[in-house]
C-alpha cells in the first residue's frame, strides 16, 4: 500500500481574530469534540502588557487543551495554541513554534499574516485557514498565500462580525473556501475534517 | 510544483545564501531558527526586486554593502527601555540585594542591540546605589547598532512609553532627569555612560568575555536553534562567577538545555536564574 493513502487531506488548522475574537473563537471550539485530532493555532490580536487570559478563558469554554505557544515547543494536534502577547508567532520547517519580537505587521504583535505565511512552510496545502472578526486587514495576505499553496479558506460572514473589516479584507484579497456565519463555523470545520481525511484514506 | 517541493527548495537556496554569508563574511547565521531568517531574507529580496533567493547570492559576494545590508535585516533590533517592566521589579527585589554583596560588579548584556536596555539597568543601579562600583560590558554583534547605543541618542517619539515603563518598573525619581531633550530626539546623561564599555561580540562564534557576575540576554536566544542555545548557555555558565545571575527575555528559558541543572531559580516568571553554589552540580 502506498504512503500516500495514509497521508491527511489537513494537518492544522490556524485562525485569525481581532476585534470581537474572543466571543467569536469561543464560539468556533466549542463546538470542537475532546477527539478533535488536529492542532488549532490561533492569533488573536491582544494588548502587549496582557498576559495570558485569553487561554484562560477559551481553555474554560471548550473541551480540548487551550495553552499559550512556547518557544521551541513541537505542535500536537488535539491542542490549541495561543499566540503569547507581544511575540510574532512563526512556524518552523519540524512544526515546532518560534518567537520574534520583530516590528509589529499591520500595526500587530503577534501578526496573523506572520503566522499564516510561516504555516505554509511547514504545512503546506495541509492547512484549513479560518479568518474571523476584526477592525483591520491583517490576516488578508497571509490567507492569499495559503489559498495559493493549496489550502482551505474559511471566511466568516462579515455581517455576523462583531467588526467585519478583517473578514471583508480577506474577501477582496483571495477566492476563499467558504463564508459562514459565525454559529456554523466549528460544526463546519468538524464536518470537513471528518470528511476529507476519509476520503483522503480511502479514494 | 507542488507546494512541498516549492518550500524545500526555498530552504536549500536558502541554507546557501547563509553558507555564502558565513564563507564570504565569517557571520554564522546557520543555526539560526530558520522561519525569522526567511522572512528577513524575502522580504529584502521582494523589496530589492530579486527573482529568488539565489540571485541574492551573487549579488552578497560582489557587493560588501549588500551584506551590510542584509546583515541589519538578519539582526531584528528592535528593543525598548525597561521593556517587560516586571522582570526590571524583579531585578530590583531579588537581584540587587545579592550584588549588594561584592565590592566591584561585572555586568555583561548580550545582544544590546541599540542600547535601550543598557540604559536602563544603568539608571536602575544608579538608583540603587550601585553604579559606581560597576562595570557594565555591552556587545552586539551589530557595529551600526552597537553606534547608536553608543550614541544614547533616541527618539522623541517613545519617550511617553518609556517613562511609562519606567514608572511601572518601581521608577521613583523624575525619568526625564535622565536625559536631555532635544527637537526630535533625547540624549542619554553622560554620567550613565561612564562605566558602560560597548563592543562588538557574535554569540554564535566569539568565546568568554570574562567572568561576569550578572548576565542579561534578552530576545536573543529566542532566534537560536537548539544547538546555538546551548552553545550560549554554556559560554554564560562559564563566564559567571559561582552565584552569578542570568537573565533571559520572558520567552526565553534555560530549562530544556542539557546544562539547565547547573542554574537554580530566581524568578522562574521572570526567567531569572542563579548558577548554583555547590560545585557538585558543575
Ligand atoms: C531583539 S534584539 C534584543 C535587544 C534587547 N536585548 C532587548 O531585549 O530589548 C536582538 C539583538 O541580538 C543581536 N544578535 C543577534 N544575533 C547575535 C549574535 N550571534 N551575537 C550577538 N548579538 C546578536 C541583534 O543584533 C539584536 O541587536
Amino acid at each position: 500500500m502506498s504512503s500516500v493513502l495514509h497521508e491527511k487531506r489537513f494537518e492544522v488548522v490556524v485562525i485569525g481574530a481581532s476585534a470581537g475574537g474572543i466571543r467569536a473563537l469561543t464560539m468556533v471550539l466549542s463546538a470542537l469534540p475532546e477527539d478533535f485530532a488536529l492542532p488549532i493555532i490561533i492569533v488573536q490580536h491582544v494588548h502587549p502588557h496582557s498576559g495570558g487570559y485569553i487561554s484562560h478563558i477559551l481553555g474554560a469554554k471548550c473541551a480540548l487543551i487551550v495553552k499559550q505557544a512556547d518557544e521551541k515547543e513541537s505542535v500536537l494536534g488535539g491542542t490549541v495554541y495561543i499566540a503569547p502577547p507581544n511575540y510574532h508567532l512563526m512556524l518552523e520547517t519540524d512544526r515546532s513554534f518560534s518567537l520574534s519580537v520583530a516590528a509589529p505587521v499591520n500595526y500587530s504583535r503577534p501578526a496573523i499574516d506572520v503566522l499564516f505565511e510561516t504555516a505554509i512552510d511547514a504545512y503546506y496545502d495541509k492547512i484549513v485557514c479560518i479568518v474571523l472578526t476584526g477592525a483591520n486587514h491583517d490576516g488578508s495576505q497571509g490567507a492569499a498565500k495559503i489559498h495559493r499553496a493549496g489550502g482551505y479558506i474559511i471566511v466568516q460572514d462579515p455581517t455576523t462580525a462583531e467588526a467585519d473589516s478583517m473578514p471583508r479584507a480577506t474577501l477582496a484579497a483571495t477566492p476563499v473556501d467558504k463564508v459562514l456565519p459565525l454559529e456554523q463555523i466549528g460544526a463546519y470545520l468538524l464536518q470537513l475534517i471528518n470528511r476529507s481525511n476519509q476520503l483522503w484514506h480511502f479514494p | 510544483m507542488s507546494t512541498s517541493e516549492e518550500v524545500e527548495n526555498q530552504q536549500i537556496e536558502l541554507q546557501l545564501l547563509l553558507q555564502a554569508i558565513y564563507l564570504k563574511y565569517g557571520y554564522d547565521f546557520r543555526s539560526y531558527a530558520k522561519a525569522s531568517v526567511k522572512r528577513r531574507i524575502l522580504h529584502r529580496m521582494t523589496t530589492d526586486q530579486f527573482p529568488n533567493i539565489s540571485a541574492m547570492q551573487h549579488r552578497l559576494l560582489e557587493d560588501v554593502s549588500f551584506f551590510e545590508t542584509l546583515l541589519l535585516d538578519l539582526s531584528i533590533n528592535v528593543t525598548e527601555m525597561f521593556r517587560d517592566p516586571t522582570f526590571y521589579l524583579a531585578l530590583r527585589k531579588e537581584v540587587i540585594p545579592l550584588l549588594r554583596n561584592y565590592p566591584f560588579l561585572k555586568i555583561w548584556h548580550a545582544g544590546c542591540s541599540s542600547g535601550e536596555e543598557v540604559y536602563s539597568m544603568a539608571i536602575l543601579l544608579k538608583e540603587e546605589g550601585l553604579y559606581d562600583r560597576a562595570q557594565i560590558y555591552a556587545t552586539d554583534m551589530n557595529q551600526v547598532i552597537l553606534k547608536k547605543a553608543r550614541d544614547g541618542i533616541f527618539s522623541i517619539n517613545r519617550l511617553k512609553s518609556y517613562t511609562m515603563n519606567y514608572q511601572r518598573a518601581g521608577g521613583q525619581e523624575s525619568f526625564s532627569d535622565y536625559y536631555n531633550a532635544h527637537y526630535d530626539h533625547v540624549v542619554m546623561d553622560k554620567s550613565l555612560k561612564e562605566n558602560i564599555l560597548f563592543s562588538d561580540h557574535n554569540l554564535a562564534t566569539d568565546g568568554v568575555f570574562g567572568e561576569m557576575h550578572l548576565i542579561i540576554c534578552r530576545n536573543v536566544l529566542i532566534y537560536f536553534n537548539r544547538e546555538l542555545q546551548d552553545r550560549v548557555f554554556r559560554l554564560f555558565a562559564e563566564s559567571l562567577t559561582l552565584g552569578g545571575i542570568m537573565c533571559l527575555g520572558s520567552k526565553e528559558s534555560v530549562r530544556l538545555s542539557n546544562i539547565s541543572t547547573i542554574f537554580d531559580d530566581i524568578s522562574k516568571e521572570e526567567k531569572i536564574y542563579r548558577k548554583s553554589l555547590s560545585l557538585d552540580k558543575i
